[in-house]
C-alpha cells in the first residue's frame, strides 16, 4: 500500500485546513474585504516555511525516501495564469473554498458542498474540452 | 486537548501547512497541488475522447489518496476536536454580512446558505453550481490552485505562480466586494 502515506498526509492537510479555519467561508470573506490578518498570515507564513524546507533540501542534497533526486515541478507561464486565475479567484469567493477546502468542507460535514464538487469536477472537464479554443 | 479543541492562530498552522510541501517531497518527491485531483477524477470517470484527460490517471493516484485523507482529516476534527464555537470574526464582516442577508454565524460556513434545502433554488445555482463551476474551470485554466500556486509554486520561487496568485486574489476582490453582495441581498432578503 504505497499510497496510505499520502493518505495520512492528506489526513494531517485536512485536520490543519480546518483547525486553522481556512475551510471557513467567512474567513474568506473576511481576507476579501481586508477585515483581518488571519488568512494572510496562514498563506503568508504557509509559503515562508515551505520555501525553508525546499532551500533546506536543496542545500543538503536530500534525496525522497526511494532515494529519487528530489524533482521540482515547473510551472510554465501561460495566459491561463491571468485569465483562469481571476475565474478562480471570483468562483474563491463564492464558494468560499479553493479546492483543498472544498473536500474538507465535505468531510466536516457540510455535505452539500458535494454539489459544489461536482461542479468543479464538471468546470474542469469544460476545460478540458475547450481548451485549445481558450488564450494560453 | 484544549489546544485541540480550539482553532490554532495563523502563526501555527500557516507552518504547518507549508511543511506539508517538503513533507511531500521527502515521502514520494511529490508536488503539493490539489486542484489536479480534478483533472484525475476527469480523466477516470468521464474522459470521453478529449486528449486532455486522455493520460494514465493512475500513476497520478496518490493525489486522489490525498484529497480522500483532507476529507478524512476534516472528519475527524468534526467527531474528535470539534469546539462548536462560531468562527471568531471582525465584527465589521458579521455587520456587513448580515447586511446582506446572512442569518446564520454559528458554524465555519452560514447554516441558512449550505444546506441541502438551497440546492434546487437561485441561492443554489449561485453558490454550490457557479462557483464550483468557477472554481474547477479556473484553477485548470490557470494551471493551480492556492496550493499549487500560491503556496508549492512561490516556495519553489516560479514568478508565474506569483502572477496567478495575484489574479486569483483579485478576482476575490472583485467579486466579494463589487459583485457578491448585490447578488446576496437580491437572493437572501
Amino acid at each position: 500500500m504505497k499510497n496510505l502515506k499520502f493518505l495520512f498526509t492528506g489526513m494531517l492537510f485536512g485536520i490543519i485546513l480546518v483547525k486553522a479555519e481556512v475551510i471557513s467561508w467567512f474567513r474568506i470573506q473576511e481576507m476579501f474585504r481586508l477585515e483581518s490578518f488571519h488568512m494572510y498570515g496562514v498563506i503568508g507564513s504557509a509559503v515562508f516555511t515551505a520555501m525553508l524546507g525546499v532551500l533546506l533540501i536543496r542545500k543538503m542534497g536530500w534525496r525522497s525516501v526511494s532515494g529519487e533526486e528530489i524533482v521540482v515541478q515547473k510551472k510554465p507561464f501561460t495566459k491561463g495564469n491571468i485569465i483562469g486565475g481571476l475565474i478562480f479567484g471570483l468562483g474563491w469567493a463564492i464558494t468560499g473554498a479553493c479546492p483543498g477546502p472544498i473536500f474538507a468542507q465535505i468531510g466536516s460535514g457540510f455535505t452539500v458542498v458535494i454539489v459544489t464538487f461536482l461542479s468543479a469536477v464538471a468546470g474542469t472537464w469544460v476545460y478540458g474540452k475547450w481548451k485549445d479554443h481558450l488564450p494560453h | 486537548m484544549n489546544f485541540l479543541k480550539s482553532p490554532w492562530p495563523w502563526y501555527v498552522a500557516g507552518p504547518l501547512i507549508g511543511l506539508c510541501v517538503p513533507l511531500l517531497m521527502l515521502i514520494g518527491n511529490k508536488a503539493l497541488g490539489i486542484s489536479s485531483s480534478l483533472r484525475h477524477i476527469c480523466a477516470a470517470c468521464i474522459p470521453g475522447k478529449i486528449p486532455f484527460f486522455q493520460y494514465d490517471w493512475k500513476k497520478e493516484s496518490w493525489n486522489l489518496w490525498f484529497v480522500g485523507g483532507i476529507a478524512l482529516g476534516a472528519a475527524i476534527v468534526l467527531l474528535f476536536f470539534h469546539n462548536g464555537q462560531p468562527v471568531d470574526l471582525n465584527p465589521a464582516t458579521i455587520a456587513a454580512l448580515r447586511a446582506n442577508g446572512v442569518q446564520e454565524f454559528d458554524e465555519l460556513t452560514p447554516g441558512d446558505i449550505f444546506n441541502w434545502g438551497n440546492v434546487a433554488s437561485e441561492t443554489g445555482l449561485l453558490f454550490f453550481i457557479t462557483g464550483g463551476f468557477l472554481v474547477g474551470f479556473g484553477t485548470r485554466y490557470a494551471n493551480g490552485c492556492t496550493s499549487g500556486h500560491s503556496i508549492y509554486g512561490i516556495a519553489t520561487l516560479q514568478w508565474p505562480s506569483l502572477v496567478a496568485t495575484i489574479c486569483f486574489m483579485a478576482g476575490g476582490f472583485a467579486m466579494t466586494n463589487y459583485i457578491l453582495p448585490h447578488l446576496m441581498r437580491w437572493l437572501l432578503l
